[in-house]
């Protein structure tokens, strides 16, 4: 309890493929978050941007890319890059400085305006820089890893094409009425299946776009927020943890995995520390949850979250995602939003925009994608290079 | 192609160029004895080891596949595509004797419908890309004809 933080207001800039300067969508999101919260800009004390390195200059400095932006107020800053993880990270540092009674209000933003087709390392030869060299030796693109853990998943529980095109179905009707998803139509398994293969076992429809978005929070301290609102959603847990050696699945970027040779498998695979971690913090469990917002990087990927995240044991995805138990209107709907599938990814707004759909959804405001009686929520999501994101939302 | 054209690796130290049976390159912690591939040479990655001091050692010869995929649209830069662009697999495979994976393409000819979770593949050395002087080399895996 002492470690919670308030979230006062939330707000998105829609995704899509928009062409415009990533702070044009930055700033929206800003403004609809203090809207939101029923402040004024002037009333934030800090201001912690998410990363994004693909912008060039403004993109790596965007906490005072954004406080320029919305005029120089003298708020103190703070910027984060922990790619994917980049909108958790920026909320941790903002919730440690509300809970360390550095600041009362916090503003946190991550927007970004992407390239089309894959995600690839900036220009230049770097051949001391493993992300460089995947592209460049293997030809491994994100989708590569993508599609060994869903083939994985494959030959150890029989995952089948039909459940990873399942998962998006489920998405793709969950987003239909999201007013900020970049995808709104429902598609149908044949739909999924009819796509081409981008890495063996997954097709383009299963795969998440990049998009163009941004997202942002207003959070507070709660005797801050006791004098706005009586009962605020709050952020119970934040998890930001690295690997345990040895990591012993092969990730983005890497070559290879560490060596179990010495010192033996690790107790619990990094993914699966992620939320644990969360719950742990929060005092909470995953039985605790009403919903969830996982990062469904792929549709196979989401199954794996679900074993990650505790809603089964490993190898039962198939069958919670079949049973409908992960569909709205089901015991645990996972992305509610419509995920990844719906959105695309806009790297640094991402895990930010996980927790305005959690806040919504708290606040019983999600419309017809609301979970009823939604009071415990989720997120988890997964950087490159080690970078785990978890956080933990409730009512 | 030209019979004249040097063999080069795509990239200096990871593999030896034995035509025949070429091995990967890693390290190994002198303390712990943990292996490294790409090679670490400066502080040893594992938490409960102080070492600083590695020795190289060629990796396993053989694995198997401990998952697969491929690249059916062709990677963006700084890959070098073959022209036209011919989609290729890729498998992780997983050294038994230094219980890690590794990642690597597989043997030009062989697609994902060739290949299998647990299937016995060997190092092999062919060409990335090329220019007027060069052939540039690099590791796939191909499976062990039985």
């Amino acid at each position: 309890m002492a470690k919670d933080v308030a979230i006062l207001g939330v707000g998105m800039h829609p995704w899509g493929k928009w062409g415009k300067n990533f702070v044009e969508y930055g700033i929206r999101a800003c403004r609809d978050a203090l809207a939101d919260a029923g402040l004024e800009w002037k009333d934030v004390d800090f201001v912690s941007g998410a990363e994004t390195i693909r912008n060039g200059y403004p993109g790596f400095v965007s906490g005072a890319t954004f406080a320029q932006a919305l005029g120089w107020s003298g708020a103190r800053v703070s910027s984060a890059y922990s790619a994917c993880a980049s909108g958790a990270t920026a909320m941790s540092t903002a919730r440690a400085h509300i809970l360390a009674g550095i600041c009362d209000v916090a503003l946190v933003v991550g927007a970004d305006t992407t390239p089309k087709g894959f995600l690839a390392p900036t220009s230049g030869d770097r051949p001391d820089d493993p992300d460089w060299l995947r592209f460049r030796l293997l030809g491994a693109t994100n989708p590569t890893y993508f599609g060994l853990y869903a083939r994985r998943r494959m030959d150890l529980y029989g995952a089948t094409e039909k459940d990873f095109a399942k998962v998006k179905v489920k998405n793709s009707r969950h987003g239909l009425t999201n007013p900020n998803a970049r995808y709104r139509k429902a598609f149908s398994e044949e739909d999924v299946l009819n796509s081409p293969i981008v890495a063996d076992p997954l097709r383009l429809l299963e795969i998440c776009a990049t998009s163009d978005g941004a997202a942002a929070v207003v959070l507070s301290s709660l005797e801050y927020a006791r004098k706005r609102t009586s009962d605020p959603v709050r952020i119970a847990a934040i998890s930001t943890v690295t690997p345990t050696y040895p990591n012993t699945v092969i990730e983005m970027p890497n070559f290879g995995t560490d060596s179990a040779h010495s010192v033996g498998l690790p107790k619990a695979p990094f993914r699966d520390s992620i939320a644990a971690a969360a719950y742990e913090e929060a005092g909470l469990g995953p039985e605790d949850l009403n919903l969830a917002e996982v990062y469904d990087l792929s549709a196979a990927l989401e199954l794996d979250w679900y074993e990650n995240i505790g809603l089964c044991k490993p190898g039962e995805a198939e069958r919670l995602l079949n049973a409908g138990e992960t569909t709205l209107g089901g015991k645990v709907p996972v992305n509610p939003s419509g995920g990844l599938a719906c959105f695309g990814e806009a790297v640094p707004a991402q895990a930010i925009a996980q927790v305005c759909e959690l806040t919504w959804q708290l606040r019983g405001a999600a419309g017809e994608r609301q979970v009823e009686g939604a009071r415990v929520g989720l997120t988890v999501n997964q950087g490159l290079f080690g970078h785990g994101s978890s956080i933990l939302v409730k009512k | 192609m030209s019979a004249e054209k040097k063999r080069v690796p795509a990239v200096e130290g990871w593999f030896t160029l034995d035509p025949e049976k070429p091995q990967l390159l890693g390290t190994r912690c002198t303390s712990c004895q943990s292996y490294f591939f790409p090679k670490e040479s400066l502080y040893c990655r594992n938490p409960a080891c102080a070492g600083t001091e590695f020795a190289e050692v060629p990796l396993s010869r053989t694995g198997r596949i401990w998952s697969f995929t491929n690249a059916g649209y062709q990677p963006p830069p700084p890959y070098v595509p073959a022209d036209p662009f011919v989609p290729f697999a890729i498998a992780a495979v997983e050294l038994e004797e230094e219980r890690m994976v590794v990642l690597g393409q597989v043997a030009a000819g062989t697609g994902v419908e060739d290949l299998s979770v647990g299937m016995e593949v060997e190092l092999v050395l062919e060409t990335l890309y090329e220019d007027d002087a060069s052939e540039y080399l690099v590791w796939k895996w191909k499976p062990v004809a039985h």
